[in-house]
């Protein structure tokens, strides 16, 4: 049921400070975008969690739904979505990233 | 696939483009990686200014001839500032 998978990822959206829906695990990423992703959360040293949309074709196509964004990986920060790989790249580069994360994890 | 002209064209109907620089990743003519500037950016955040982006490009995203899409987007201010 389409409706259940989009309540179930609002609930992780919003009880994990920072969540990744990416395709692998952290320390298998099956894709380039996702392994990159990875490896910028990671440079901060903050906890988050992470769904691989891989093991779970509803959820593939529901975060895609739920963010009305394409493409995957997809980074939620503080129950907001921020974006993919390209723009978590950016913020990384331009130091907007940090505060964002400070902020979430200071709540 | 899609060629560089197509892209700019494509964008510059949806958007008020100043510069588009497009750079085939694989060769293949579907990864590409674009740099979009554009005063339709301007004061709007990032996943906005690649909503613009991606909904512009949405029939040539849907029907697979770009497989993979990396933007990098700037309004002409944030523009000038990387280039001085």
């Amino acid at each position: 049921m389409p409706e259940d998978v989009l309540s179930q990822i609002d609930e992780k959206v919003k009880n994990n400070k920072v969540m990744l829906y990416m395709k692998g695990t952290p320390d298998f990423p099956q894709c380039g975008f996702s392994a990159h992703t990875v490896e910028i959360l990671r440079s901060y040293g903050f906890p988050f969690a992470t769904d691989d949309v891989l093991a779970n074709p509803a959820v593939r196509e529901g975060i895609k739904r739920y963010s009305n964004w394409p493409t995957i990986p997809q980074v939620y920060i503080d129950g907001k979505f921020v974006g993919g790989c390209d723009i978590l790249h950016e913020l990384h580069e331009r130091g907007e990233l940090e505060p964002m994360l400070k902020a979430a994890f200071a709540k | 696939m899609i060629t560089p002209e197509e892209i700019k064209q494509t964008l510059a109907r949806a958007l008020p483009v100043s510069l588009v620089e497009t750079q085939d990743l694989t060769g293949g003519g579907d990864h590409w990686q674009v740099i979009i500037v554009s005063s339709a950016f301007e004061g709007k955040g990032l996943v906005e200014q690649h909503r613009m982006v991606n909904d512009a490009l949405k029939v040539a995203l849907g029907d697979q001839r770009i497989h993979a899409l990396s933007l990098k987007t700037y309004s002409p201010a944030q523009w000038e500032k990387l280039g001085s």
